[in-house]
């Protein structure tokens, strides 16, 4: 078939991790430069080449991938955090270029890449309609002819001149959805935005995405939720750690996530330093899931059973200051929790928790009381770093564990019980009159 | 061609689709004139948006606008006046002189100023979403421009009171303006990717611009300087000392700039420019990434 809407050849994107991460300074430039000047005699006088150092920080987020989408076809993205999808959306809209590798793209790119794409806060919805319009490269005719359409789907018409900084979350998605389904992109890329907003806003825009599919507009979408992919898509690929693991029909797909999704065996090790999730500080050993009434680990937990989850790492680089940590999403992929051993989020003190390691081995216990979880299957992440906010060390919900209603809070009811969580909490009513 | 970094080139294919290659292996072209334009919408926008917010109040707009210059001329004609000294010729009135100076010098800095940081005020489109990153340090040359035009009616409301009249040669005035615009762009472009670069880089600029304001005449005229000969290129390579002096000249029939003084500044521009883009379009490349 040669009406290939997208063509993606051998992608690769690698990210510098770490203290790279943070922004550069002119002033530790003109250091650096300064220190490699005053080296350049010792350098030159050498005459070996200068080592290329093999940068351990860098990060692959993408490798080697490829895949087409044929015009017309809605195609699906699915993946763990983690596993890419974020990376491809960006080098499919050209917000990032890739590092290797060739994309090829046939039509107009509209993208919704999480809320309010390409939104700008101090202009009114009017004026942000046709700034959308802009950024897909139509002139001020063509959007005037779709102006009345997006702003009537949007529901904003009393809006329309407030500046967007001043709208509701709900009001925002509404309209960059509109405007992104309405300025009639070739190629609409949708990342996970489906899942926002009201249900009856919900249904709406899963009927426009059927829509636009029956216009022949290219559509690749990204999402959590398996069911929106199964619905609308008729074509998939599957991410994992940056490579891609499945390529065909929705329905062969979505089985290949859930099959191969979570080990269930309640503990996964790494054996070996040098390939263990983490780099040059921190790399992980291993993560286990326990239940307190067993010493081995345990995959399936009762809902009145407290929970231990202990996670072990190497500390590579002396006087590091580091703390464990995890964060627990649900089957849905909604983040539960995330905790750390750092002071003051550990609610006891834990002795190493943020503190300088000497080099070695560490393990760290977090307890998550019993009746704290609802029943289902939960996935941990574990990392460890600087606090929540630097991990040096990450492995994207690497196991998981189910939690098992004992029937304790049940009584006689036995249907699905809502929430993320079930806490079993103290209540007392009494009579005012 | 269009561009993205790396390599991102379009064109019509047969079905009127447009086809874009974005290839880790090419090199991007340098300057893309073509997309740009088809993004002048964008640029209009965003333009448009900075000159309402300005002038959303006129009055108050206007005053701001007219303020600064004519404080500044107040002061430094008042200083020059009192220490007795006169840094101009004798021609016309000192104040308008100075009005022309400080008028181009303003157009200029503002410029520079607000491109600066235009790359990095936008981080929030840049990661969000793809236009050509260069519209945004032409969408901030919108709004000096039309303050410049601003003071140009107070100056022309000046000359009228001293009846200094222009001679023909006011017809090359837009001319000096446009290369005034290219060469604060041609800064405008290096600095922004400077400053998404480097983040302290912006502290800088001010400083520059307040050392650009003194070794540029734009409070004296460059006929009253007695500058050693062998200085003189090196006086000249500066492109606003011969822009400004073709200001007065257009304007107020001063002396101009000699021939050689005009290309030494245009050459000065242009590598400005041409090495301006380069940078801005090899910053652009992770730019999302890292801003």
């Amino acid at each position: 078939m040669n009406d290939v809407a997208l063509r993606v050849e051998n992608l690769a994107k690698v990210f510098q991790m770490g203290h790279h991460l943070a922004y550069h300074r002119f002033t530790e430039f003109i250091e650096n430069m300064a220190k490699n000047v005053a080296r350049l005699p010792s350098r030159l006088m050498s005459s070996k080449p200068a080592k290329a150092k093999p940068d351990a920080n860098l990060f692959w987020a993408l490798d080697d991938v490829s895949f087409e989408v044929q015009r017309g076809e809605v195609f699906g993205v699915i993946g763990r955090n983690g596993a890419g999808k974020s990376t491809l959306l960006k080098l499919l809209s050209r917000i990032t270029t890739p590092t290797r590798g060739r994309i090829e793209i046939r039509g107009r790119v509209g993208s919704l890449l999480e809320v309010g794409t390409g939104f700008h806060h101090e202009l009114t919805g009017r004026e942000n309609v046709f700034l959308n319009g802009a950024f897909l490269g139509m002139t001020r005719r063509e959007i005037k002819q779709k102006f009345d359409a997006i702003v009537a789907f949007a529901e904003v018409e009393r809006f329309l001149d407030t500046p967007v900084k001043h709208y509701s979350s709900g009001m925002y998605i509404r309209l960059a959805f509109s405007i992104a389904a309405h300025l009639e992109p070739e190629i609409l890329i949708v990342d996970e935005v489906l899942g926002v907003g009201d249900a009856a806003f919900q249904k709406k825009s899963m009927d426009v995405m059927r829509d636009v599919a029956r216009r022949g507009c290219t559509c690749l979408i990204v999402s959590h939720n398996l069911p929106t992919i199964t619905n609308l898509c008729t074509r998939a690929l599957l991410l994992r750690s940056g490579r891609l693991a499945a390529n065909g029909p929705v329905d062969e797909v979505v089985e290949q996530y859930l099959a191969t999704g979570l080990s269930l065996g309640g503990e996964i090790v790494w054996n070996d330093p040098a390939t263990a999730p983490g780099y040059d500080i921190v790399r992980l050993h291993a993560v286990r899931v326990r239940h307190t009434d067993s010493l081995s680990s345990t995959a399936d937990i009762g809902i009145s059973q407290e929970i231990e989850i202990e996670i072990s790492y190497w500390n590579l680089l002396d006087q590091e200051c580091l703390s464990a940590g995890f964060t627990l999403r649900d089957h849905v992929a909604t983040s539960v929790f995330t905790t750390s051993s750092m002071r003051p989020v550990s609610l006891t003190p834990d002795a190493w928790g943020g503190m300088p390691h000497p080099v070695g081995l560490f393990r760290s216990v977090c307890r998550i009381p019993a009746h704290t979880l609802n029943e289902g299957r939960y996935a941990i992440t574990p990392f460890v770093g600087h606090g929540l906010t630097e991990p040096f060390a990450r492995a994207e919900d690497v196991l998981s564990f189910n939690i098992h209603d004992t029937g304790e809070m049940r009584g006689e009811y036995f249907g699905h019980w809502p929430g993320v969580v079930r806490p079993w909490l103290p209540w007392s009513t009494e009579q005012m009159s | 061609m269009s561009s993205l970094a790396d390599n991102a080139a379009s064109q019509r294919s047969t079905e009127g689709t447009r086809l874009v290659v974005i290839d880790a292996a090419r090199a991007a072209s340098w300057f893309d004139w073509r997309e740009l334009w088809n993004y002048r919408e964008l640029i209009w926008i965003l333009a448009a948006r900075d000159i309402t917010v300005r002038y959303r109040q006129a009055v108050v707009g206007v005053a701001w606008v007219v303020l600064q210059p004519v404080a500044e001329m107040v002061v430094f004609s008042g200083l020059f006046s009192l220490l007795g000294k006169r840094p101009a010729g004798e021609a016309v009135p000192y104040t308008i002189s100075l009005l022309c100076g400080l008028l181009l010098w303003q157009l200029f800095a503002a410029i520079v100023s607000s491109s600066t940081s235009c790359l990095v005020d936008n981080r929030p489109l840049l990661t969000k979403v793809y236009f050509p990153r260069m519209v945004l340090p032409l969408a901030v040359c919108l709004r000096p421009l039309v303050d410049f035009g601003v003071g140009l009616v107070v100056l022309a409301g000046l000359m009228a009171w001293f009846h200094v009249a222009p001679s023909l040669a006011l017809l090359m005035m837009p001319l000096v303006v446009l290369a005034t615009v290219i060469t604060a762009l041609a800064l405008g472009l290096w600095l922004s990717a400077l400053n998404a670069h480097y983040r302290d880089f912006g502290y800088i600029v001010p400083f520059l611009l307040r050392i650009g304001f003194f070794v540029s005449p734009v409070i004296y005229e460059t006929a009253s300087l007695n500058i050693p000969t062998q200085w003189h290129l090196l006086y000249s390579l500066n492109p606003m000392s011969s822009l400004l002096e073709s200001f007065r000249w257009s304007l107020i029939g001063t002396a101009g700039p000699e021939v050689i003084e005009v290309v030494a500044s245009l050459v000065a521009t242009f590598l400005v420019l041409v090495t301006g883009a380069w940078y801005f379009r090899r910053v652009e490349r992770f730019l999302a990434d890292r801003i």
